[in-house]
């Protein structure tokens, strides 16, 4: 495989040409002299913001580099100018000591980068070796790309089959073929973006087996994360940025979690608080009933006989790998789509399964969805608006005027909607911007803001800090549980297991539209609760699983 | 009289076939062109103008065909470009091509046209009931013939068809792998467009030899349904044109026929079109947006036939994130 001459690349050196091309055999650990990859003062700008501000790192042979930082720090656009989507405005590129300018993802590949895409940039209607001959250039793509793509997974202990339809996949195959395609490409350097967001506790073991192994070939690896547990045991090395600028560069196993983390945020983050619940006594707030929903599309999965109980003063969080039924349990949660049964959904013991959103929110509750831009706000309407627009209803008597017409009462609106932002800390340009003008963590402050502020006595949320950064993600975790404490019942789905364990006082996990039962937090480990989310179960009034083997182990 | 009516019924199938064709390569890379019929009544008008002022209806095909990928290009610079919506931009093509076929044409209405020859292909066209069928034909069946296969061959062996079908499937993934997606879409709708194009020729050149107004006749709404109702697959395009083709033209035979004619037809066939003649016309008429009807109920009820069938990123606009 590897030792393919690289063809004619059209970039500035000829004379290394020999021995890049020979690499794989000679070099493995002896080439501290030149890094790899190394970026010089790069600056990028798009109009105002200064997305990368000379920025400058170094990735030598066979090292797991880490890029650390929060959202729109600029690790999308500095990666971005690595694979040749986007040019830098000033600074050089250098790969094995020359200077190169990377001009289309497709130059890049040639030569020797390669990128897993966060979101995979999968085409779900064909097979994994159309996929695969997609992504590879013109001359590699000769022979049969099926048994070659079925040899080197296999190869690395990634098994796939090359005829399979990817949109059949789970996401922890897909993210294997994602890996299988780049490996084809024979590169030097792989860059991962956020490769675990997706994938259970187990299936991210697999990938670190995985990374290890190429490391020990030689392939240099930039490895891009927020998940500081994940770095400081990989990593042999890092770099933070933060604004668009690196502050600092480090040896991700001599830190601790804390310290990276406060140079990623640039202060210190706030430890959550939270005692310990004491719901003993308590009444339900949410109750369900052995909630079933069939299937509406091809697409969604059927939920099949959830039962929970939450009750006042706790937080429970619905722990599951995305795609096994979350969504759909929300939109019935929270009446975006409604039961024959009343009984199946109780909120303050009064049967609600029947009732639409509105109907449930005068019943004390609150709901937060998953997109904040077109489902939890509408990005073209001023902040005023969408607090109307979720609160017209169960707060009709503050917000509208008497009278048939009903007419709006706009300086109360605006009164709220500056209590809630003042409340939740909430950064706009101007008094009532739009929406949409807002960075996702603020936007994501406002739309729980908008909630808590009713005091509501259950609440429902999907996702409270996805894409959002460290600081406010911690602000809306302490929000969420000091409700709880204050007496209101919390439900909390999310995918992101490190914030399951910060906030729950209860965990259950959704697997293919079941639920488990409750695991006490004392009880929860990271390991119980990944196989859960892997399909196992232990026990518990789960039924058995058509489909345990697909998210099966991979030693 | 059979050989008549099957000779009518290609005459009725082609034009649906080229332009269905044209279109199913232009959804299949994720563009929605709902201007078709638009598409084809200039190239009917131009085909005519063409033929008439040189007498030459080869250069009336070509200029119909070229009209047809110029007119197309128009809807491609503001669906891919500047990204407007695909339905309404598609059903103002096809109300600008009516209108201004109908100003271009207004001059043609009444004045004989020119024929394109038919191409008998020597020694099989003597063959018995086939060879006048199938090898005495015009030139666009046969052109029409070979395009679907040909299209079926760029769609499933060759790369840059993967690439097309892969640009359908999901526009972002595809862009982020480096394929330019505004190249690929422009041509795939420069190929639609000159298919419809000739479509229209095949009105103006083959089918009768004059200008009518508004004489597509609604063919191109049919042809975008025929896409859907052959689940955007080549093969089934052919088979739907056919089906299509020979609905229309039985249910003109029907409607001209007296029932005493067929009195000499054996008792089967005769109870046969006493049935189908007591189906209303316009019952007929609509049985192929029916059948699109049906087809897209059986495949969004099985969700394997919705992913591996339909093109995800249909109608969705693309624009580059920055």
């Amino acid at each position: 495989m590897r030792g393919e001459p690289a063809g004619d690349i059209p970039v500035q050196h000829s004379g290394n040409m020999a021995e890049t091309g020979l690499d794989g055999a000679g070099k493995t650990g002896g080439g501290s002299a030149t890094p790899m990859l190394e970026v010089r003062d790069i600056v990028k700008t798009f109009g105002p913001l200064t997305a990368n501000d000379h920025v400058s790192l170094a990735i030598g042979e066979g090292e797991i580099h880490a890029l650390l930082g929060e959202n729109g720090a600029g690790k999308s656009t500095l990666v971005k100018m690595l694979y040749g989507s986007l040019q830098p405005d000033s600074g050089d590129i250098v790969w094995r000591g020359e200077k190169v300018s990377i001009t289309s993802p497709s130059q890049a590949r040639r030569i020797g980068i390669g990128m897993v895409f966060q979101h995979f940039s999968l085409f779900e209607s064909l097979s994994v070796a159309d996929n695969i001959l997609l992504s590879l250039e013109p001359d590699l793509a000769k022979g049969n790309i099926a048994e070659k793509a079925r040899q080197l997974s296999e190869d690395y202990g990634l098994p796939l089959n090359p005829h399979s339809i990817i949109g059949d996949l789970s996401v922890g195959e897909r993210q294997r073929v994602e890996i299988v395609r780049c490996l084809l490409q024979n590169p030097d350097l792989i860059i991962l973006d956020e490769p675990t967001s997706v994938l259970t506790p187990q299936e991210a073991d697999n990938l670190f087996v995985t990374l290890e192994r190429l490391k020990s070939e030689g392939k240099s690896i930039l490895y891009i994360s927020h998940r500081l547990e994940e770095v400081k045991r990989l990593c042999d090395r890092a770099t933070i940025l933060r604004h668009g600028k690196v502050v600092g560069e480090c040896d991700p196993r001599q830190e601790t979690a804390a310290s990276l983390a406060s140079l990623m945020v640039g202060s210190s983050v706030d430890e959550i608080r939270k005692e310990a619940a004491d719901t003993s006594g308590k009444e339900a707030l949410l109750t369900l009933n052995g909630i079933d929903l069939p299937a509406s599309s091809p697409f969604a999965v059927a939920l099949s006989g959830i039962t929970l109980d939450v009750r006042a003063g706790e937080v429970i969080g619905v722990a599951g790998v995305a795609g096994n039924g979350q969504s759909e349990f929300f939109r019935v949660v929270s009446g975006e789509e409604t039961l024959r049964d009343a009984n199946a959904i109780l909120i303050r013991g009064q049967p609600a399964a029947n009732l639409g959103i509105n109907q449930r929110r005068r019943m004390g509750a609150a709901f937060v969805p998953e997109e904040r831009l077109g489902h939890g706000a509408v990005p073209e309407m001023p902040l005023t608006g969408n607090l109307l627009l979720s609160r017209h209803s169960s707060d009709r008597a503050a917000f509208v005027g008497l009278g048939p017409i009903g007419l709006v009462r706009t300086d109360i609106i605006r009164d709220a909607s500056a209590r809630v932002s003042e409340e939740m800390d909430v950064r706009k340009s101007g008094a009532d911007p739009d929406a949409g003008s807002l960075s996702g963590g603020n936007l994501q402050k406002f739309i729980m803001g908008r909630e808590l502020d009713r005091q509501p006595s259950v609440i429902v949320v999907n996702q409270p800090t996805w894409g959002v950064d460290a600081g406010a993600a911690a602000r809306i975790r302490q929000a969420l549980i000091d409700l709880a404490r204050s007496g209101s019942a919390v439900l909390v789905i999310s995918q992101d297991l490190d914030e399951i364990f910060e906030i729950s006082d209860s965990i259950v996990v959704m697997h293919d539209g079941y639920m488990s039962a409750r695991v006490p937090i004392s009880e929860a480990t990271y390991e119980k609760i990944g196989l859960l989310m892997g399909g196992a179960n232990p026990g518990h009034e789960m039924p058995e699983m058509p489909d345990t083997a697909h998210h099966g182990g991979v030693a | 009289m059979l050989e008549n009516i099957l000779l009518t019924i290609a005459t009725a199938a082609t034009p649906l076939l080229l332009a269905a064709i044209g279109e199913l390569v232009v959804e299949r890379s994720g563009v929605l062109n709902l201007g078709v019929e638009g598409i084809m009544i200039m190239g009917a008008v131009t085909g005519f103008a063409v033929s008439l002022s040189t007498g030459n209806p080869w250069l009336g095909l070509i200029a119909a065909t070229i009209a047809g990928a110029l007119f197309s290009q128009l809807f491609a610079f503001l669906v891919i470009t500047i990204a407007t919506n695909q339905v309404a931009t598609g059903l103002s093509l096809t109300l600008l091509g009516i209108g201004l076929s109908g100003m271009i044409g207004e001059s043609f209405v009444g004045q004989p046209g020119v024929k394109l020859p038919t191409l008998d292909i020597p020694i099989l066209s003597d063959l018995p009931v086939v060879g006048k069928l199938l090898f005495a034909q015009d030139p666009l069946f046969y052109l029409s013939i070979v395009l679907v296969f040909a299209v079926m061959w760029f769609l499933f062996r060759t790369r840059t068809g993967l690439t097309l079908r892969s640009i359908g499937d999901n526009h972002t993934s595809a862009h982020a792998l480096g394929i330019s997606v505004h190249k690929y879409r422009y041509f795939a709708v420069m190929f639609g467009g000159a298919c419809g194009g000739m479509a229209g020729a095949h009105l103006t050149l083959v089918y009768t030899s004059q200008w009518i107004e508004n004489m597509s006749a609604g063919r191109g709404w049919i042809a975008l349904a025929l896409v859907v109702f052959a689940s955007w697959r080549p093969l089934r395009v052919l088979l739907g044109a056919y089906l299509f083709g020979a609905i229309t033209i039985v249910q003109l035979h029907i409607q001209a026929t007296n029932l005493r004619d067929l009195e000499s037809l054996p008792a089967p066939l005769y109870w046969l079109a006493e049935i189908v003649k007591s189906i209303p016309s316009q019952f007929l008429s609509s049985l192929p947006y029916l059948a699109t009807i049906l087809v897209l109920v059986i495949i969004s009820s099985n969700r394997r036939l919705t992913l591996i069938n339909t093109p995800a990123s249909l109608g969705r606009p693309f624009v580059p994130d920055r």
